[in-house]
């Protein structure tokens, strides 16, 4: 059984906050597309196309008969044979999380694997293998155990895998619409211990301020992501006490290219969701990544929302697809900077949400709520990308399986 | 004659005879700008990006990007930022005249009954009473409505905006009316983010300020502060806004020269 979490004392002013290392990260192009299916969630091993047999680790050709190997979804279950305490190593990373516990599992895909436990797991138990990217964002098997156990999520070895909600204080940079209230609400519920909601015009009302803004656990604050000095002091104020943060930030209008497209709108767009991406990242990442290996509430995660057309471009919305996918393109650069640093970058795909901006498009639309649960899932298993509901699961299945024929079905 | 009227103004500013008040709010971020319907497009706020700072990217220089709205900030509305004066001549800030820049100014006094009611609009009878009281309006001048709006700056009543919209003091067309063809003004001159009430939009005609003073080749000074400052009568405005090419309005730096204690 694992001991449920308890809030962090306040700091010791005289203690040096712990160096945030990242495990070893030089790996082969092989595990670098096992870690990118991780991030999905997917649970893969490669297999053999001659003799269909998986093989684990990563590998560039089949070790059986020297031919290509495939990624296959894989059934999850393991049995431990061994199980193993380390209590001393020169890595940097894993000296401050010592002891650490390790096993042999035999995968029910066939191979042998060295593999991180779950406190709970003992040997000779049945579990469920998950695959989980650590902290530099690198592929790790992870046994969990195949039943729910009390504070299961609480698990000090699981808790570096995820960047669980729970404890820490996140900030969601926009509060005026309703995904970042939705996002707000599934965060306090999921235990954070705050949620700083931003507001770009303090001096404007909007819907739902008073209350959302009476909400335990919520706290206002003044962010306008087009503003420079306002995320800096934003930052200045907060950044060595977020460690999460959740861009909410959005601005669609509809547009086309050659035909109705309003440039105005397009520079707010880019404005909003392009170059405000890369304020609240230039103010808010050097402090977060001072702070990933700070205990409990140890800084986690940076994670932005973005329209899924963002992969694919959207007629009718094709300056919103445009930012998005300039948005996706940051991301992914700030992610590798990020590895480096401990701090997850992750992004949470989303159709044509459902609110005054889409009011033209015909159902399924995205709900806000969809959003606020993928922003939680997110964080608790630590996955890279997320969809955030069955529209962008659709388009994402359908870029992944032929990228240039979504594209056209996007846009014609 | 003209060197000597100058050389007297030089001596007169130099010895504080003549004093320069700014009537201008500082541009910032914060500073807030008209706000429309959301389907229509919006007044950028003013925003700045630094270039350098005496860094890796200018290493002895400091400068930023700036970028807003023309009607951001303290504000001049060119008459072509109106429908009405679409097709005036010189209808643009880089071709009014730059005789036109600089005008005196009446202040009219409606602080009190703005205080008193927000949504206090402006009349013909009203002005007509006023001038029984101060004296006739001169013709060509800006006319300035002092509301103390200024001193809301920064706070939700500046803007003022309720689910039934702006609540704000101005004038309506019969008062526009009087201003511009029996008083012959250069401008309206207000406080408050628009010439208009924040309720103008439902006045016949809607939006009167802008619709009468631009159709008649007439200028909008917007968001000034400090008109508690000026004298009723005697004030000069300097305002001279950016040579925007086809500019409908700018923001700028609007001062005005009034007569002081000087020494």
């Amino acid at each position: 059984m694992t001991d449920p979490l308890t809030p962090p004392k306040k700091k010791d002013p005289l203690v040096r906050t712990r160096a945030g290392h990242v495990p070893p990260g030089l790996r082969s192009r092989a595990a670098k597309a096992m870690a990118v299916r991780a991030g999905q969630g997917q649970f893969v091993l490669q297999t053999c196309n001659t003799t269909g047999q998986t093989t684990y680790p990563p590998r560039d050709r089949s070790p059986f008969t020297w031919d290509e190997l495939t990624w296959q979804e894989q059934p999850r279950g393991a049995v431990i044979e061994a199980v193993t305490t380390i209590d001393a190593t020169v890595d940097p990373f894993f000296r401050e999380h010592l002891p650490w516990r390790v096993g042999s599992a035999r995968l029910d895909a066939g191979p042998m694997a060295i593999v991180h436990l779950h406190g709970d797991v003992k040997q000779g138990d049945r579990v469920r293998m998950e695959i989980k990217l650590d902290r530099g964002g690198n592929p790790a098997l992870f046994a969990m155990p195949e039943k729910e156990t009390p504070n299961m999520a609480d698990d000090p070895q699981l808790r570096v895998f995820t960047a669980d909600p729970k404890l820490r204080r996140v900030l969601v940079t926009d509060g005026r619409g309703p995904v970042g209230q939705a996002v707000a609400q599934a965060l306090l519920k999921a235990g954070a211990k705050t949620v700083y909601l931003g507001n770009a015009d303090t001096l404007m009302r909007y819907p739902g301020q008073d209350r959302i803004e009476a909400i335990e656990g919520i706290e206002p604050v003044a962010l306008n992501l087009t503003d420079t000095s306002s995320t800096q002091e934003l930052a200045a104020q907060l950044g060595g006490k977020v460690e999460i943060v959740v861009n909410t930030a959005q601005f669609t209008r509809q547009s086309g290219v050659g035909f109705g497209g309003k440039l105005s709108d397009l520079q707010t767009g880019l404005e909003t969701e392009v170059s405000g991406l890369m304020r609240l990242a230039q103010a808010f990442a050097p402090a977060m990544s001072g702070r990933s290996d700070d205990g409990v509430n140890s800084a986690a995660a940076f994670v932005d929302v973005a329209s899924i057309h963002g992969l694919t471009g959207k007629s009718g919305f094709s300056g919103a697809a445009a930012a998005a996918a300039a948005r996706l393109s940051l991301i992914s650069g700030l992610r590798g900077e990020m590895a480096h640093t401990g701090i997850r970058v992750m992004s949470v795909l989303t159709g044509a949400i459902d609110d005054e901006w889409h009011q033209n498009v015909p159902p399924p639309k995205t709900a806000p709520v969809q959003i606020a649960k993928a922003v939680v899932e997110v964080l608790q298993k630590g996955q890279e990308t997320i969809c955030a509901g069955d529209v962008a699961k659709d388009i994402l299945s359908r870029w992944q399986a032929d990228p240039l024929l979504t594209i056209r079905e996007e846009n014609q | 004659m003209t060197q000597s009227v100058l050389v007297d103004l030089a001596a007169a500013l130099a010895s504080g005879q003549v004093r320069v008040v700014d009537l201008t709010n500082t541009l910032s971020p914060e500073f807030p700008v008209i706000v429309l319907p959301p389907e229509f497009g919006q007044c950028a706020p003013f925003r700045m990006e630094k270039v350098s700072r005496y860094d890796d990217n200018g290493p002895a220089w400091y400068w930023n990007n700036i970028s807003m709205n023309e009607h951001t900030g303290t504000h001049f509305d060119a008459p072509a930022h109106w429908v009405t004066g679409k097709d005036l001549p010189s209808n643009t800030v880089d071709a009014i005249p730059a005789q036109d820049f600089m005008a005196p100014a009446v202040v009219i006094d409606i602080s009190v009954e703005s205080a008193a009611d927000a949504d206090f609009v402006v009349t013909r009878a009203f002005l007509e009473n006023w001038e029984k009281e101060n004296g006739t309006i001169p013709p060509g001048h800006w006319i300035a409505l002092r509301t103390d709006w200024y001193k809301r700056v920064g706070t939700p009543e500046y803007l003022n905006l309720l689910e039934d919209g702006a609540h704000s003091p101005g004038p309506d067309a019969s008062a526009v009316e009087f201003m511009v063809h029996d008083r012959n003004c250069v401008g309206l001159a207000v406080e408050t983010v628009g010439t208009d009430a924040g309720q103008g939009f439902h006045f016949n005609p809607p939006l009167p300020a802008h619709s009468i003073l631009h159709g008649n080749g007439r200028f909008g000074l917007q968001c000034l502060t400090n008109l508690d400052k000026l004298p009723t009568f005697g004030a000069i405005i300097v305002a001279c806004p950016l040579k925007i090419e086809g500019g409908s309005g700018s923001p700028l730096r609007v001062v005005a020269l009034i007569e002081g204690e000087g020494a």
